[in-house]
Parts: C-alpha cells; structure tokens; sequence
C-alpha cells in the first residue's frame, strides 16, 4: 500500500482526466496568467499575467501587425500561419483588439518590426504559461 | 492607443526583461530559484545583447 502511494508520487499520472486541466488551460489561454489564479497561484498568475499583458500592450503602442495565415513555400508559410498561431495564442486580448478595429498593416520601420515580434512573442509566452498552468493542473509540479 | 517608439536597445532590454519573468516563473520550483533563474536569464540576454552589438559594430569597422 505505502510502496503504491510512493510510487504515485513519483510517477504522476499518465493520462490525466481532461477535466482536471481543461479548465485552467483554457482560462490560461483566455486570459494570460488567469490559469494559474484559477488554480490559486496568485502571484505567478500576475508576475505571467503582467509580463505577456505588457509585451501584447507594447506590441501595440509600437503599431506591430498581426500575422495573417499565407501558404506558398515552407518558410513563408511557417512564418505567416505559424506568427498567426502566435498570435491567437494571446487569447482575448487578440479578439479584443481586433474586434475594436485594430488593423495595422505590415510596414517597414524598425518600431513596427519589433511591435510584430512583441504582439507574437507575447502569445508564445503564453504558451509557456498554458503548459505550466497544465502541469500544476495535472499534479506533475506545485 | 498612445504610440511609442522605443530605440533598438530600449526594446530589445525591454523584450529581455519580459521573456526572464516567463522563464523564471515557469521553469523553476521555489520562489529563490525562480528570481536566481530569472535574473540570470535577464543578465544573459543583456549580455548577448551587447556581445552581437560590438560584434557588429567590429564586423563593420
């Protein structure tokens, strides 16, 4: 009995019920760093939530554009549809801001350039925060 | 939305500063191995930052 709760411990579960991390991962994604307030990670939840708002808030003051999805060759479609993956990933602020109008096209300028990074690189934060927030849910860390 | 432009080096620290919280919030266990690891990530990036800027600057002559 004790050998098989040790072992638990030591081997989370496998396949996690879904569930038990559908939730926050979907919070998470909604609302950055709102998986892991879900769960009660209160300050981790606004240290990730104050880091990817700010990176999405400057990817907009610096007028970034959002990625449209385009195929044609590997590299431009990994770029474009991969950069628009990006940028959903942000979750509402995405929709909030498109849906307000926001439609700044892609031109040249380096504060433009990396206004594109920021709105992109803040919904890849995200994701790191998502598969965090899954593996609190899933018992794999505190 | 107010508009802002910010120099290379401004955005580039500020994107460092950023992804070193990401990082050292979801990497590490405790809360002193989550700053350690942050600040350390912060003083790398900062470091190649200015490492690929002389390089370049070097490389230009």
């Amino acid at each position: 009995m004790a050998d098989k709760t040790v072992a638990a411990a030591l081997n989370p579960q496998k396949n996690v019920p879904l569930m038990q991390w559908v939730v926050p991962v979907l919070v998470g994604w909604l609302i950055p760093g709102g998986g892991h307030l879900y769960l009660g990670r209160k300050q981790r939840g606004l240290l990730l939530g104050g880091s990817i708002g700010i990176c999405f808030l400057f990817g907009l003051m610096m007028r970034g554009a959002f990625f449209e999805p385009q195929t044609g060759d590997l590299l431009t479609t990994l770029i474009y549809t991969g950069g628009n993956f990006a940028n959903k990933m942000v979750g509402l602020p995405y929709f909030l801001a498109t849906w307000l109008g926001y439609n700044q096209a892609d031109v040249a300028g380096h504060v433009h350039d990396y206004g594109t990074k920021f709105l992109a690189g803040a919904g890849l934060l995200n994701v790191l925060a998502l598969v965090d927030a899954y593996e609190i849910a899933a018992g794999k860390k505190d | 939305m107010p508009k802002i432009a910010l120099s290379h080096l401004e955005t580039a620290i500020l994107l460092a500063l950023l992804i070193s919280v990401v990082l050292g919030v979801v990497t590490r266990k405790t809360d002193k191995e989550r700053l350690q690891y942050g600040m350390l990530c912060f003083a790398r990036f900062v470091g190649t930052i200015f490492g690929l800027a002389w390089l370049m600057k070097l490389g230009h002559g």
